[in-house]
């Protein structure tokens, strides 16, 4: 379903956002070879519980044989996608660690991740973060009224196929609200003027997963974990999005997290 | 969190059921319970049993469709 918010539901989700954005620049602060994924999960829970927020991962999901999601963040690691579950993988130089968190406060949920590297990355790795970066700037600035879902996949898809990564299908943007997925699905693939137009009021999370390698992706055995096939790096950042009459509002931000990697060889420059 | 999309498939309509539902045979076989979608509904669109349809499926429910256009 899709939901239109009012501009004071908005400022309830940008609230939710800013409680977000500090859970992820604390979580930042901890991101350097050494350290578990299961720390970093425990750090951003206490984080957002200490704020009266809920974290909207914890318990999501899961029917029949698969589990609830376990974690208050996914931690998806070099060749995972998403949906990562925190464990007792230790960070070690040269990873690259997707963290995607949301936060429930006031009844409206808020969605948005990052991809950070582990000290020195090689460089064509650096370079796919900072194009998955760049590629969701660019997909934002489509979400206004006027324009489809269409049109912000295309814009996505064109600039990374462009360079040379691809764009994962089976895993798409969503809208969010009162619920964590609401409609409409927002791809990170589309033509032009294709796909469900935008309206005034619309949320959405704009998350583009791209892959170093192909595009094929494989779930693992515990029912959540994703990965690409050939093993290759993928990144993923995603913002929460408000779409206006003539722009986009991003309300989710990455300010805190870039206030921590400032001065360190973890600023992703965009 | 990203979201699973949801998946499109083409079937063939195998029993009509009470309620505007249907039974489809998808490609591989397996058989699911559809229903018309709002749209057709809206546009007084009848199904037969027999018609090719396209469906859309939930990723996380692989026993539920629905059905979103009648080929010719």
């Amino acid at each position: 379903m899709i939901y239109l918010k009012s501009d004071e539901e908005i400022d309830l989700i940008k609230a939710s956002a800013q409680v977000l954005g500090k859970a992820h620049g604390e979580v930042a602060k901890w991101i350097k070879p050494g350290v578990s994924t299961a720390q970093l999960d425990k750090i951003a829970e206490s984080f957002i519980r200490d704020h009266g927020g809920i974290p909207s991962f914890k318990g999501f999901g899961g029917s029949g044989r698969i589990p609830a999601f376990p974690g208050s963040l996914c931690i998806s690691v070099n060749e995972v996608v998403v949906h990562g579950i925190p464990g007792n993988y230790i960070l070690r130089e040269g990873d690259i660690i997707s963290i995607d968190c949301g936060v429930l406060l006031n009844g409206f949920h808020s969605d948005s991740a990052y991809t950070y590297p582990v000290g020195e990355v090689k460089p064509e790795v650096m370079d796919l973060l900072v194009a998955t970066k760049k590629s969701l700037y660019l997909g934002i600035e489509k979400a206004r009224e006027g324009f489809r879902t269409g049109d912000i996949g295309h814009t996505i898809q064109s600039y990374v196929e462009r360079l040379g990564y691809s764009v994962v299908r089976e895993l798409v943007g969503h809208g969010v609200g009162r619920n964590l997925h609401e409609g409409p699905e927002v791809p990170n693939y589309g033509s032009k003027g294709k796909g469900v137009a935008l309206r005034s009021g619309m949320v959405i999370a704009i998350e583009p997963m791209i892959n170093l390698g192909r595009r094929s992706i494989v779930q693992e055995a515990d029912g959540w974990t994703i990965r690409t096939a050939d093993r290759k790096a993928s990144a993923h950042f995603e913002h929460t999005v408000a779409v206006r009459k003539n722009h986009a509002e991003i309300l989710t931000t990455f300010e805190y997290i870039e206030a921590v990697t400032a001065n360190s060889s973890l600023m992703v420059n965009a | 969190m990203a979201k699973q999309a949801s998946i499109e498939q083409d079937g063939i309509i195998v029993e009509a059921l009470s309620n505007a539902m249907f039974r489809v045979q998808l490609e591989n076989k397996h058989e699911v319970i559809a229903h018309i979608s709002g749209k057709m509904r809206m546009h007084y669109i009848k199904i037969l049993p027999g018609d090719r349809v396209k469906l859309e499926m939930s990723p996380y429910d692989l026993t539920k469709a629905r059905i979103v256009y009648r080929y010719k």
